[in-house]
């Protein structure tokens, strides 16, 4: 599945009305992406002392630390990478926004107690 | 009049910084959702293009310092660990709420669920002003991308929301307390 084609532009000053999309899908899909980090990580670090061990960066904050630093560098380095790759193009906004909401509400979803429990059988 | 400094941190935290940043979701909200249903042009001017921006910034940074001072400072102190034997729990709240069935539900569902799902807001709202700066001159020739930020926009102000909820809530059941002492007003008596 393809989402990015080449945004054809026939004169410079249609440039701000036809400014390409992909910017906005880049951050779009990045922010669910690192919402959707956020939620695994804070899983794992339930699921395993080893992982909460790992994922204390801080620790009078604990686990937490950790979880939040690493899906928002997460966040920032899928941001950098895909606003390059995407900088020039026009994507599948809808595709994307949807791809990045199913991200958004599944990190949501883990990190809704109740849910994380019922996954990690506790 | 006296605050401790926790006291005044935690109100910086939910009040200040929380606070307004829900306020300023909303905001942002109705904003996109209103601009969504404009007949034709409705460009904003160049100084009315800025404010936009300056207020997306401000809403973006709002979220980061309420997480941040939420997790670093104001955190700690909640999860605090008592020491062995200790009779009096109100200095750790965490530890008051998880001693009684009644509040440990404050705990194990209010405080488990906030201290995740908060990120979320500032992560949002840091995309949402990007997009607005970038786009903004042109973003009603991207009406998917509008939806696309209303969408979020939405689910930040619940996860916002929630975060408020429950904070204000934990706050009630158990307050956070302890620190230096700051008077704020010397009464005439």
């Amino acid at each position: 599945m393809t989402m990015a084609t080449e945004q054809e532009v026939d004169h410079p000053l249609e440039l701000a009305v036809a400014l390409p999309n992909g910017s906005a899908g880049a951050a779009i899909l990045s922010a669910g992406a690192g919402c959707f980090a956020l939620g695994v990580l804070a899983v794992a670090g339930d699921a395993s002392k080893s992982m909460a061990h790992w994922l204390t960066f801080y620790k009078p904050t604990g686990p937490l630390s950790g979880v939040s630093s690493t899906a928002i560098l997460l966040w920032l380095a899928l941001w950098l990478i895909l606003g390059r790759l995407w900088r020039s193009k026009t994507v599948a906004i809808a595709r994307v926004n949807a791809l990045a909401f199913v991200l958004l509400l599944a990190g949501v979803l883990l990190t809704f107690p109740p849910f994380e429990d019922l996954l990690l059988r506790k | 009049m006296q605050v401790t400094l926790r006291e005044l941190a935690t109100a910086a935290h939910g009040l200040l910084f929380g606070g307004f940043f829900l306020f300023a979701i909303f905001g942002v909200l109705v904003e996109l959702v209103r601009s969504a249903h404009v007949k034709g042009a409705s460009d904003l001017t160049a100084r009315g293009c800025s404010l936009a921006r300056v207020y997306m910034i401000a809403t973006a940074g709002l979220g980061w310092a309420a997480v941040l001072l939420g997790a670093y400072a104001v955190y700690p102190w909640y999860r605090a660990i008592p020491p062995a034997g200790a009779a009096d729990l109100s200095l750790y709240p965490q530890r008051l709420l998880l001693a009684s069935a009644t509040t440990s539900g404050w705990h194990s569902l209010g405080m488990e669920w906030k201290e995740h799902v908060a990120w979320f807001a500032p992560i949002v709202m840091t995309m949402a002003a990007y997009v607005v700066a970038k786009y903004q001159g042109s973003l009603r020739t991207h009406p998917q991308v509008k939806r696309g930020l209303i969408l979020f926009t939405t689910t930040a102000l619940l996860a916002a929301g929630v975060a408020g909820f429950f904070g204000a809530m934990l706050d009630k059941a158990a307050p956070i307390k302890g620190g230096g002492t700051i008077t704020l007003m010397r009464s005439a008596k």
